[in-house]
């Protein structure tokens, strides 16, 4: 017998009232903890991918629908850019790198990418299988799309126009996988990549047969055309100057990721808040309802109470008896929610994965849950006080003689 | 083994108790007769160290109860003073034997299972230690009483009216029990109660 262990039968003998706390603080924790993993891991993952691309360039339209279809691959595309234009423009010489980008099409959800090798190199992709492309319709699948997709080095595809699934089929024009890249923790692992030309020649609608080469030998320039292309500076003041300058004197749009993410987790931010805000009201509920069920219960128990003294407790042990019991349901609580909110972000990561999104995992930790147990026990401990306070002012005697 | 002088209680204006002189030696067997209200609770109250005492001296097994700190004395009663209160006041949320455990873990000696199950044998009720107290009967529920009281071996029992709500037969067998337990233990028995059916069987009586 101990203090635990009485605690412990207190908090059976009133399984309702127990379940209820547990269920108001779980419920809680599990909302925080969703909210942090969730939150956590699409900045986490988002920072990966616009890591290094200071600037986009696309087509006039929503400078943040260019970031999202151009660097996280989410949106449709605002348009496309003559590519023309595009190389002019990567001459400028505040730019060290620009990779341009073809978009358009997708294969079972994956989309297609029309790009340069450098695209590669900038995630510090390796290569787990093959080669990389070398001719038109040669296609290299990023991790989770050869996973998803069943596909290896030496099968054939046929892409499919836009993003939808059971888009319109681009015919005779079938890619062949030549590589499979590792794993890279960002959306390289859900594209499908192979050269400019690739893209173009499947636009071009060919007949059974005809040779890439010559189709492509065929495209007139202003047929010649890119989705986006990604920027990264020379030189830091080239922020100050180059967006503005590109906005201003051509017809193509620049639009910054750093900014865009920025302002879209402000907005995406209000409901992230709500959210936690709510979660912390459960929180808040679940200490009061604690201490209703432990006020209510110092009364149901005041003879327990007497009879312990009289066993010879002292009443700072009564305290602690009180304090321990709100502090091991709020603990167990805080464990149920951190269990749940790990479960439903895993949940949640699988219906994202069935949509060929950047997915969230539960199985991962953050320090920040440790504070969200140290609250949860902070929440047990304020709402066990007074109770506490009760047992500890006991009247013994009087209790007794009542009976 | 009890010594009080001068005692008085007084709560609020009104004064509950008043016993000028009172002397008790080890092994004795006491009765505390008096009609309801006499004080007889309160009196055990204050020799058990569950109330101090307005003005007065009281002593308990040679140890002046007035000169102890609150935990101090929360912990000579849980080692030295057995109570059978009069509601019996089992924890309801404990089985029995978790009940005499408790005893032990309060008045801070070690916990024994071999001592509780012989206490609960000696009393007859070792098939009942994992019983709730809300499956006793009231005699099964009063052994447990007396179990907690002597688990820790006091060498003061102190009763509060422990034959009431009883017929004569286990009246009788109730008094026997606590004889026989104090005697098991060398305690000295204090039995507070105004029940006539006890009067005949202790010789050392105060009347308050």
């Amino acid at each position: 017998m101990n203090l635990a262990r009485l605690s412990l039968a207190y908090l059976k003998a009133k399984p309702l009232n127990t379940v209820l706390n547990l269920v108001l603080l779980a419920l809680g924790v599990g909302t925080v903890v969703l909210v942090l993993l969730a939150t956590h891991q699409v900045e986490e993952r988002m920072g990966r991918d616009a890591r290094g691309i200071d600037l986009v360039v696309g087509a006039k339209g929503s400078p943040m629908q260019l970031i999202l279809s151009a660097v996280f691959h989410v949106d449709a595309p605002t348009g496309n850019i003559p590519l023309k234009e595009a190389k002019q423009l990567a001459q400028n010489r505040a730019i060290q790198k620009a990779i341009p980008l073809a978009l358009g099409d997708s294969f079972r959800g994956f989309r297609v990418v029309g790009t340069t090798h450098d695209y590669v190199t900038h995630y510090a992709a390796e290569l787990g299988a093959g080669r990389l492309w070398q001719a038109p319709m040669e296609a290299v699948l990023g991790a989770e799309t050869a996973a998803g997709t069943g596909l290896g080095v030496g099968d054939q595809f046929v892409g499919a126009h836009g993003y939808g699934e059971g888009g319109e089929e681009h015919g005779d024009a079938a890619y062949k996988v030549v590589g499979v890249l590792r794993p890279t923790g960002t959306v390289l692992d859900r594209l499908v990549l192979c050269n400019i030309e690739s893209v173009w020649f499947v636009h071009v609608m060919p007949g059974k047969h005809e040779d890439p080469k010559e189709v492509l030998a065929s495209l007139r320039e202003d047929e010649q055309e890119i989705t986006a292309l990604l920027i990264q500076y020379a030189t830091p003041i080239a922020a100050a100057t180059l967006p503005r300058l590109i906005n201003s004197t051509t017809a193509l749009q620049a639009a910054s990721p750093a900014y865009e993410s920025a302002r879209l987790f402000r907005m995406i931010g209000v409901g992230v808040d709500v959210l936690r805000a709510f979660a912390l009201l459960l929180i808040a509920a679940a200490g009061l309802s604690i201490f209703i069920a432990l006020y209510n219960a110092m009364e149901e128990r005041r003879y327990d109470l007497a009879v312990m003294r009289m066993l010879g407790a002292s009443s700072g042990k009564l305290l602690r008896l009180v304090l321990l019991e709100a502090v091991v349901l709020a603990l167990v609580g805080a464990a149920i929610g951190l269990a749940l909110g790990h479960l439903a972000a895993e949940a949640v990561g699988g219906m994202l994965a069935a949509e060929k999104q950047a997915s969230i995992t539960g199985a991962t930790w953050l320090g920040a849950e440790l504070w969200l147990v140290a609250l949860a026990v902070a929440v047990g401990f304020v709402a066990g006080l007074v109770p506490a306070w009760r047992a500890y002012r006991t009247d013994i005697a009087t209790t007794l003689a009542q009976g | 083994m009890i010594s009080i002088e001068g005692l008085r209680y007084r709560y609020g204006d009104r004064q509950v108790l008043a016993l000028d002189r009172w002397r008790a030696e080890a092994g004795e067997r006491w009765l505390v007769l008096g009609a309801s209200g006499s004080g007889k609770t309160t009196l055990l109250g204050i020799v058990g160290g569950l109330l101090r005492p307005s003005t007065g001296r009281v002593a308990v097994d040679g140890q002046d109860l007035g000169a102890l700190s609150g935990a101090a004395l929360d912990r000579f009663r849980g080692r030295r003073i057995g109570f059978v209160p009069q509601k019996l006041h089992l924890i309801p949320s404990l089985g029995v034997d978790e009940n005499l455990l408790l005893a032990q873990y309060l008045a801070g000696v070690a916990q024994d299972r071999a001592r509780v199950a012989e206490v609960l044998g000696a009393l007859g009720i070792a098939e009942r230690a994992r019983a709730r107290p809300a499956e006793l009967s009231h005699g099964q529920a009063q052994r447990v009483a007396l179990a907690r009281a002597v688990i820790n071996r006091p060498s003061l029992i102190l009763a509060d009216e422990p034959t009431s709500n009883l017929d004569d037969a286990h009246c009788a067998q109730a008094v026997e029990l606590l004889e026989s337990q104090a005697a098991a233990c060398g305690a000295t028995l204090v039995v507070a109660t105004h029940d006539q059916r006890v009067r005949a069987r202790f010789e050392k009586r105060i009347q308050l």
